[in-house]
């Protein structure tokens, strides 16, 4: 994985560039120290790592227009910054660019339950959002695993999921609106607690764009009404072929749970080891939960165990109260924490269509041994999200490479039978040089035009998301 | 690829290479044609482009909750196809043909351009929320794909939301991917009599507020029989009932509450919000308004209109109105947006159809026509942008 080299005149530039920031931004909000601008060299992809030229930490739009307005003027590259959680490595610096940290704009702005939005900074915490909403009843649906540190301008950069968007959808379908700030201090607010675009649906294009267009300072977000109760059931199977089946008829019939996780053998062994949930010992294993009142949940779960009883379960675990439930939810949610107790791991994750479960798991097997690296699957099956964890040693020389192979294989698999590179994390630097397997030259200048549009000099998180030779003739350019 | 020979000259591409040919080939301004049915926004002059050979549903995995179709395709096939595995567009496209007075049959490519939803669109999400992929031919001519068929997928830019309301004028859609939902296996409707606006708008917020997942949430001032105020729940026969109950006994303090169960009734209760037909054959410029819902009755007491609807619990005002007035003078401090959907002769032209946006907004919207269609041929000034330079002259 390639970085682009730092432009050395910004570097030798370094104390003018950090002594105008200072002029318009609190002493505390601007870091240049190498040794704390240290804790800003990665993200949650630490296999990369390089310190910033600087770090700023505006606490207001206006604060953020006055930062990005400098580094327009003097051609610095600026990488805006979340909480860091990026499993893709959209907030790696380069030595050239200034870290735009968005942690002290995370004030609530306004909660109206009755017109059901809130309006926050974007610097605040996904599961905060809900924490300001629920003693009113009301949630905020995205709910990526990191959303007890993620923050809600990350969430928009990468257009995160979560394990409920079957039913609710992603942030793209729960943003209603941003306050944005262009790269060269531009002011921008799109959308608001009404719905649909006047005219180019812009936010539209701005969700997902990996901080490429603008930084977000604002966002106003769909809140719902939670429900009265909701249920998981947990069944094993002999096989993934079997699960996967399974899954495909739940859906067919009607029924549309609002979380249906798997986990294959390897996962579901390495998170008994870990949190001891009781799960059983089988090949896969499905988590279904539902939502509704009792009889609801009870209706719906009836139908879903007619289903999975036509597929041989070895057994169905249905929770009879909260302890249960939380029972059933903790291997899954202690998934990743679970690989990281064995080995070091790499997550992809690839889209598929859910039809091509079985041929999908099937390979990655093959190709594990192949490989010789050892893969844990546990994905959200309802929409062909796979998270396919791949076991390496990082002290072992040629692991990290011979892993980044395996990963790309599994990706290109991805694409091959119709999906796609990556379902909620991002591309990031992660998959960047993959981006020719998926889309034509064509289709990359389509999406790079766009950032042309919102970006002309190419100053926002520039080695992102595109090939750096595609996009090499634009940087200089700059 | 057919020209029209001896009617008026129009280019209809049978798939999708003779498509980007056409573009490519273009020597003057282009009017894209799905099914003709929603002529919305300001005249287009032009040679006709039509996609109506451009059809066929490509693929459909009931089990994966996806469907992929031409942009030519009728809609009727798709949600005939849908039908038969129980499944919908959960979105619920509006049918403009009553209210507009065409004729002919909607696309599913016109869907998507129009952004057309209905009812449901405040429970759910929009077209543009339920569409996953699409293919179309930009002004010069490329071929350009964006999304694909899985209805998670945060690969580069999102292009498909771009598309979607952009009406032909970044480029012709050649291919569309939805998510689709299972249909309801029931449904319910909850009318509330004699509200005012205001009250009735309160009263929807309380059942949109409540966990029992409402999907319509409308109210008709100047229905027969007087105000009427439609709730509408859909899911399993036993939890329709249950939610209907428990609903009736939230709204008890804006009064009883009628329940219909029938489903033929259902249908024809929200087909009727949907194609907004209230304001159908009645003189007068049509208006769409999308505010705050808690706004709507607000605003609608500015515009004096002479007919109104309001759906999505308030927030999108359908107001029937004196031809010739710009009517989104009347907003003052209110925010949103209105579109000029029905005009008149007085108005066609003349005032804006698409709501005007701010300054740097509106830079970015022209930006992106230039970039995607440099030579300002795909249906030129349809939503009022200003004519990028060195477009070709109609």
């Amino acid at each position: 994985m390639d970085m682009p080299a730092p432009d050395a005149g910004v570097i030798a530039r370094k104390d003018r560039i950090v002594a105008r920031l200072r002029s318009v931004l609190p002493p505390d909000a601007v870091i240049d120290d190498p040794a704390e601008t240290r804790a800003y060299e990665c993200d949650a992809l630490t296999a990369y790592r390089c310190p910033p030229l600087a770090v700023v930490l505006p606490a207001s739009t206006v604060e953020v227009a006055a930062v990005l307005r400098i580094c327009h003027e003097e051609r610095v590259p600026v990488v805006p910054r979340g909480s860091g959680t990026s499993l893709a490595g959209g907030a790696l610096p380069t030595a050239d660019s200034v870290i735009l940290g968005v942690a002290r704009l995370n004030a609530v702005l306004e909660t109206d339950c009755a017109n059901r939005f809130i309006r926050v900074q974007a610097g605040r915490t996904n599961l905060s959002v809900t924490g300001a909403v629920e003693a009113e009843g009301f949630f905020y649906a995205p709910d990526p695993s990191s959303q007890l540190a993620c923050a809600i301008a990350g969430n928009i950069a990468m257009n995160s999921g979560g394990a409920h968007c079957l039913k609710y959808g992603v942030t793209t379908n729960n943003l209603l609106g941003v306050t944005m700030v262009l790269m060269d201090g531009t002011v921008v607010e799109i959308g608001g607690p009404h719905l649909d675009a006047p005219g180019l649906d812009l936010l539209g294009v701005i969700c997902g764009s990996e901080g490429q267009l603008g930084v977000v300072t604002e966002a106003c977000l769909r809140i719902l009404p939670r429900p009265e109760g909701a249920r998981p059931v947990l069944i094993a199977f002999g096989s993934n072929e079997v699960a996967g089946a399974c899954v495909s008829d739940i859906i067919r019939a009607g029924v549309l749970p609002v979380a249906i996780e798997f986990m294959d053998r390897p996962c579901i062994r390495a998170c008994e080891d870990f949190a001891r949930a009781g799960y059983p010992d089988c090949e896969a294993l499905l988590i279904i939960e539902v939502e509704g009142s009792p009889p609801e949940i009870d209706e719906q779960l009836g139908l879903i165990r007619q289903i999975a009883a036509r597929h041989e379960p070895l057994e169905m675990r249905e929770a009879k109260d909260e302890d249960e439930a939380r029972r059933i939810w903790l291997g899954r949610k202690s998934a990743f924490g679970a690989m990281g107790q064995i080995n070091d791991y790499m997550c992809l994750d690839g889209t598929i269509p859910v039809s091509q479960l079985p041929h999908v798991l099937r390979r990655i097997g093959e190709m594990s041994r192949e490989f010789g690296l050892e893969v844990a699957n546990v994905f959200h099956a309802g929409d062909g999200n796979m998270h396919p964890l791949i076991l390496f040693d990082a002290n072992r020389p040629g692991d990290l490479e011979k892993c980044e192979a395996f990963g790309a294989e599994i990706l290109k698999l991805c694409v091959e039978v119709g999906g796609c590179l990556t379902g909620e994390h991002g591309v990031g630097i992660e998959k960047r040089d993959l981006m020719g397997v998926q889309f034509d030259p064509a289709d990359l200048e389509a999406q790079m035009r766009v950032k042309d549009v919102f970006d002309p000099a190419w100053l926002l998180n520039p080695a992102k998301v595109f090939p750096l030779a595609a996009t090499a003739a634009r940087r200089r350019a700059a | 690829m057919r020209k029209g020979e001896g009617g008026p000259a129009m280019i209809e591409p049978g798939d999708e290479a003779e498509l980007a040919e056409a573009v490519a080939a273009a020597r003057g301004p282009l009017r894209i044609r799905g099914g003709g049915t929603r002529p919305l926004g300001s005249p287009v002059a032009g040679e006709v482009l039509s996609t109506a050979r451009l059809a066929g549903i490509t693929l459909y995995e009931p089990g994966a909750l996806t469907l992929v179709a031409r942009a030519g395709t009728p809609l009727a096939e798709v949600e005939a196809a849908l039908a038969a595995e129980g499944q919908r567009l959960p979105f619920e496209p509006i049918d403009h043909r009553g209210l507009l007075g065409t004729s002919g049959a909607p696309t599913i490519g016109g869907v998507v351009a129009a952004n057309a939803s209905g009812p449901r669109r405040i429970a759910v999400g929009a077209a543009r929320d339920f569409l996953i992929g699409v293919r179309f031919v930009d002004g010069e001519g490329r071929v350009v794909k964006n999304g694909g068929r899985v209805m998670k997928n945060v690969t580069g830019y999102d292009l498909v939301k771009l598309m979607a309301g952009s009406w032909g004028t970044l480029g012709v859609l050649s291919e569309v991917s939805f998510k689709v939902l299972p249909a309801a296996a029931a449904s319910a409707t909850l009318t509330l009599r004699g509200l005012a606006d205001a009250e009735a708008v309160r009263a929807l917020a309380a059942a949109l507020t409540s966990p029992f997942e409402v999907t319509g949430a409308a109210h008709d001032p100047g229905a027969a029989g007087g105000p009427a105020t439609l709730i509408r729940i859909e899911g399993f026969e036993s939890s329709v009932a249950y939610r209907a109950d428990r609903l009736a006994r939230r709204l008890a303090p804006f009064g009883p509450a009628e329940v219909e169960r029938d489903p033929a009734a259902n249908a024809a209760i929200w087909a009727a919000v949907r194609d907004v037909r209230a304001l159908h054959g009645l003189p007068g410029d049509v208006w769409r308004f999308s505010v705050k819902p808690g706004e709507g009755p607000a605003l609608a007491a500015r515009l004096g209109a002479r007919r109104l609807l309001y759906d999505w619990g308030g927030g999108l005002v359908w107001a029937l109105a004196a031809p010739g007035e710009d009517l989104r003078a009347r907003m003052g401090a209110i925010g949103g947006h209105g579109t000029l959907v029905r005009a008149g002769p007085e108005s066609r032209g003349r005032i804006p159809a698409f709501h005007p946006e701010p300054p740097a907004l509106a830079a970015l919207a022209a930006g992106l026509r230039r970039k995607f269609d440099p030579r300002g041929i795909l249906n030129p000034g349809l939503m009022d942008e200003v004519a990028p330079a060195g477009s070709v002259p109609a």
